[in-house]
């Protein structure tokens, strides 16, 4: 018996599904001899870690909380990996948009109803705009958008912390940490007594919006196609470095606005801890996600269960809070084995004779 | 029962993908110092046939025997450890590396060290024995296309090869390194090799076989013993159930001129590869272009297309000058084009059908609105085009890819028709069709002549040029070499100007 990889023609609907929940449960699968290893029963474990992250109605919205950055940075790198405009860079943007709306929040002399609109719009620009540098480089001077967005990263992050260390400092507190920003320009809480605020609401409205965008607009049309056969785009009249140029605009203002609901919504400051790494694992996420809007939310919203639940669990049953790293980073694997199947069948091979 | 004497002999193989007989039945013998023809439509289960003797596809039914012996071939590591090589139409060869390099790939080398003398000393030996030869240190992107295509022989016979397959290998040539390549085929035949020839071209399965086998719908239709004795004719019919019907030409009128340049340079930072061309066309003639490969002539499409910029010269469209073109104001000035290489500079071929179907004109009212996709239109515009070109898809959400050579060449062509160009520009393409395919892209191109068009046809295919042109000029570095009104055109004159030649010099 032998096995072989043959091309499909047609990727069945439900595979969309099956898939991401196969690749899922083959991760929990793998990562149960960890847990073993932690001294831990496989499915106490495992039912902390799930069941905790939905046991309450604060849990619950905690998760959604947690999920927000990860929707915004997961459909950031959606957007740009379609173009393949390799953009590595939402944690920067992320850090732009965090910023830029730290800043508006403080300013006094703007009247109180303008404030969160304006944060919200300063964030998507800031992310945009710091996005544009790679594009720019990349398509009029042809440098490696991943090597540029990538350590533009580091560059937003120092920039940043030299700010906090010196001129933005908080007066009052002295850490090096910005300024809180006005009361009034705190983001609406929806649901009472929890963290339930304006830029969850913002997130999952985002991925149908960017969805319908891909699916159904010239411009989404054009990123599509652009990333798929930019030579064919060229002879059918669509400018490739426009595309290139409208796909860094739109990934980096996503990834602006999460730096906006972290803000406005969480913090109320930026502070050198603001993203734990947001930008990165929303790279993850769009992987996992299959490039598909819909499925970051999904992917998302299972990674913060993920690190919810992680502590709940480790209460419990003693297994470290990193298996949450462990299993993000597991999906991710599980889920590329599992993508090959789209475009694959297995065929078994049977001796001749 | 199989003949112990036969090099190869598959027997009784079948093959089906879902619903698709790809193979039924099919019995193929080939003896030392043949050359089998393997003749057939598209998708006639050649190259199904080819893939299961290679490894890359397992039969359903059906043994294969190399001398009397036989085998199973999971792989195609098997296929050449039982002596067989193959020629694929597309190369397979690394670009930046040398040709002693691209002989090592894949090879198992000495403790992990790469064999180079010993391979310089097979190159030589083969060269030595069948004619064909290389420079070892030259780099693959420095060969011309027939010489790459050598050395995808010499990769095939490096292993000591037995059987050698060639899928289409005359689709990349000039008819002069088509001569050449039949000449090294008679020698490795005669040196005992079997070849097994796959094609669709008749006269060069005439040419260069002495046997033929030729598939119709996944069977095996005849079997020649002796090429000699059949007419090009009587393989047309056997390939296609029914006599060839070569499109005929109709007298149009001559219209107006709608496309002329004149002096057109290009070059700047990049090498010149136009050096002063003047052409102009007229509604309701096709103007042939004829050259070897790599004379400009791309260069030349890339131009009148927009996608690449001229430096000196104009460029007159119904006489009005062009100051700056781009494809968009091309496809405004209704100047279609249909690319050389459909794969990559015409279809998308990893989205679905109707993405290719609607590229270029996806801005057009009738698609979008405000930015927005009017998805239900698109949709039907395509399920429209794939029925009016008889194109074979089973839908406009299909994947592009998924589609043959011939139906990819149709969807090209339904999508530059669609809104009636008043120029359509054309290179190569029938390169790589069937004999079916090719006449309906003719028929396609006399009929929006008939209708007042005026068409650019790039070919090297000199049959081709002579059976469709009104005019025909000859490309020779980057200048028109001569031109000839159709009626007094000869074959002769016309190889003259391609390899250089100039009247009256």
């Amino acid at each position: 018996m032998a096995f072989r990889l043959e091309l499909r023609e047609k990727t069945p609907i439900w595979f969309n599904i099956v898939l991401p929940l196969s690749a899922v449960m083959a991760t929990l699968l793998l990562c149960s001899g960890l847990v073993a290893l932690a001294g831990a029963n496989v499915f106490h474990a495992y039912s902390e870690l799930f069941l905790s992250a939905v046991s309450s109605r604060f849990n619950l919205v905690e998760t959604f909380v947690k999920a927000a950055p990860l929707i915004f940075t997961g459909l950031a790198v959606a957007v740009a990996f379609r173009a393949k405009f390799w953009n590595i860079g939402a944690e920067g943007q992320l850090l732009a948009g965090a910023m830029a709306a730290a800043y508006i929040g403080g300013i006094e002399s703007l009247p109180s109803f303008s404030l969160v609109p304006l944060m919200i719009i300063a964030s998507a620009l800031a992310g945009a705009g710091w996005a544009m540098l790679p594009a720019i480089l990349r398509t009029r001077f042809k440098v490696d958008d991943v090597v540029t967005t990538l350590l533009l990263n580091f560059v937003m992050f120092y920039v940043m912390t030299a700010l906090l260390d010196g001129p933005w400092k908080d007066p009052l507190s002295g850490y090096p940490d910005s300024p809180d920003i006005r009361m009034d320009a705190e983001f609406p809480i929806l649901l009472h007594a929890t963290r339930l605020h304006l830029g969850v609401l913002l997130s999952l409205l985002a991925a149908p919006m960017v969805w319908w965008f891909i699916r159904r607009t010239t411009l989404g049309f054009s990123i599509s196609v652009v990333g798929e056969n930019p030579s064919a785009s060229a002879y059918a009249g669509i400018s490739i470095t426009r595309i290139l140029i409208y796909t860094a605009l739109i990934s980096g203002s996503l990834a602006g606005l999460a730096g906006a609901g972290e803000v406005g919504g969480l913090h109320f400051q930026v502070m050198s801890g603001i993203s734990p790494g947001y930008g990165y694992t929303g790279i993850v996420i769009a992987m996992l996600a299959r490039l598909n809007p819909i499925g970051v939310v999904l992917a998302a919203l299972f990674f913060a269960v993920v690190v919810t639940g992680a502590e709940a669990m480790s209460r419990a049953t003693g297994v470290p809070v990193y298996l949450a790293d462990v299993i993000q980073g597991t999906a991710l694997v599980t889920m590329l084995i599992a993508q090959l199947f789209t475009t694959y069948r297995i065929r078994t091979l049977t001796t001749q004779g | 029962m199989s003949n112990p004497d036969y090099l190869l002999s598959m027997q009784g193989i079948c093959k089906s993908f879902g619903a698709i007989q790809a193979n039924n039945n099919v019995d193929l013998n080939l003896s030392e110092g043949d050359i089998l023809g393997l003749l057939g439509e598209n998708g006639a289960g050649k190259t199904t046939l080819m893939n299961i003797l290679f490894g890359t596809y397992q039969a359903d039914e059906g043994k294969i025997m190399i001398q009397g012996r036989q085998i199973t071939i999971h792989s195609t590591a098997d296929a050449l450890g039982f002596g067989i090589g193959m020629v694929h139409q597309h190369f397979h060869l690394v670009h930046r590396h040398t040709v002693l390099e691209n002989l090592l790939v894949g090879e198992p080398g000495r403790m992990g060290r790469l064999d180079f003398s010993g391979a310089r000393r097979r190159l030589l030996e083969i060269g030595e024995q069948f004619g064909l030869t290389l420079n070892p240190d030259a780099r693959v992107s420095e060969l011309t296309i027939g010489e790459q295509q050598r050395l995808e022989i010499i990769k095939a016979l490096f292993g000591d090869s037995k059987i050698l397959i060639l899928d289409e290998p005359t689709a990349v040539l000039t008819p002069n390194e088509s001569t050449g390549l039949f000449e090294a085929l008679r020698a490795l035949a005669e040196g005992g090799l079997g070849i097994i020839f796959i094609s669709h071209k008749l006269h060069e399965v005439r040419n260069v076989t002495n046997r033929v086998l030729v598939m119709r719908a996944g069977s095996v239709s005849a079997l020649v013993e002796d090429t000699k004795e059949v007419t090009e004719s009587d393989l047309a019919r056997l390939m296609c159930g029914h006599e060839l019907n070569p499109p005929k030409k109709n007298t149009s009128k001559l219209g107006d001129t709608f496309l002329s340049l004149s002096a057109i340079k290009t070059g700047g930072s990049t090498p010149q590869k136009l050096k002063g061309i003047n052409l102009s066309v007229q509604g309701g003639e096709i103007l042939g272009i004829a050259g070897v490969s790599g004379n400009g002539q791309k260069e030349l499409a890339d131009v009148i297309a927009g996608v690449l910029s001229h430096t000196e010269g104009t460029i007159e469209v119904k006489g009005e000058i062009i100051s700056k073109a781009s494809p968009r104001l091309m496809q405004k000035l209704k100047i279609g084009r249909i690319p050389e290489d459909r794969m990559t500079t015409g279809l998308v071929t990893s989205l679905p059908l109707y993405v290719s179907m609607v590229l270029p004109w996806i801005r057009r009212s009738i698609f979008s609105r405000f930015g927005i996709l009017r998805k239900n239109e698109i949709l039907s515009f395509t399920s429209k085009m794939i029925k009016r070109f008889t194109i074979q898809a089973t839908g406009p959400e299909v994947k592009t890819g998924t589609l043959s050579g011939g139906n990819l060449q149709k969807v090209l062509l339904a999508r530059e028709l669609a809104f009636e160009p008043e120029v359509l520009l054309a290179s190569q393409p029938t390169r790589g069709l069937d004999v079916a395919a090719a006449e309906f892209v003719h028929r396609q191109f006399l009929s929006l002549r008939e209708k007042g068009a005026a068409i650019i046809l790039i070919s090297e295919d000199l049959e081709e040029l002579f059976a469709l042109s009104d005019r025909i000029v000859v490309m020779y570095e980057g200048r028109i070499a001569g031109e000839t009104k159709i009626n007094d055109a000869s074959v002769e004159d016309i190889g003259l100007l391609m390899a250089g030649a100039t009247f009256g010099a």
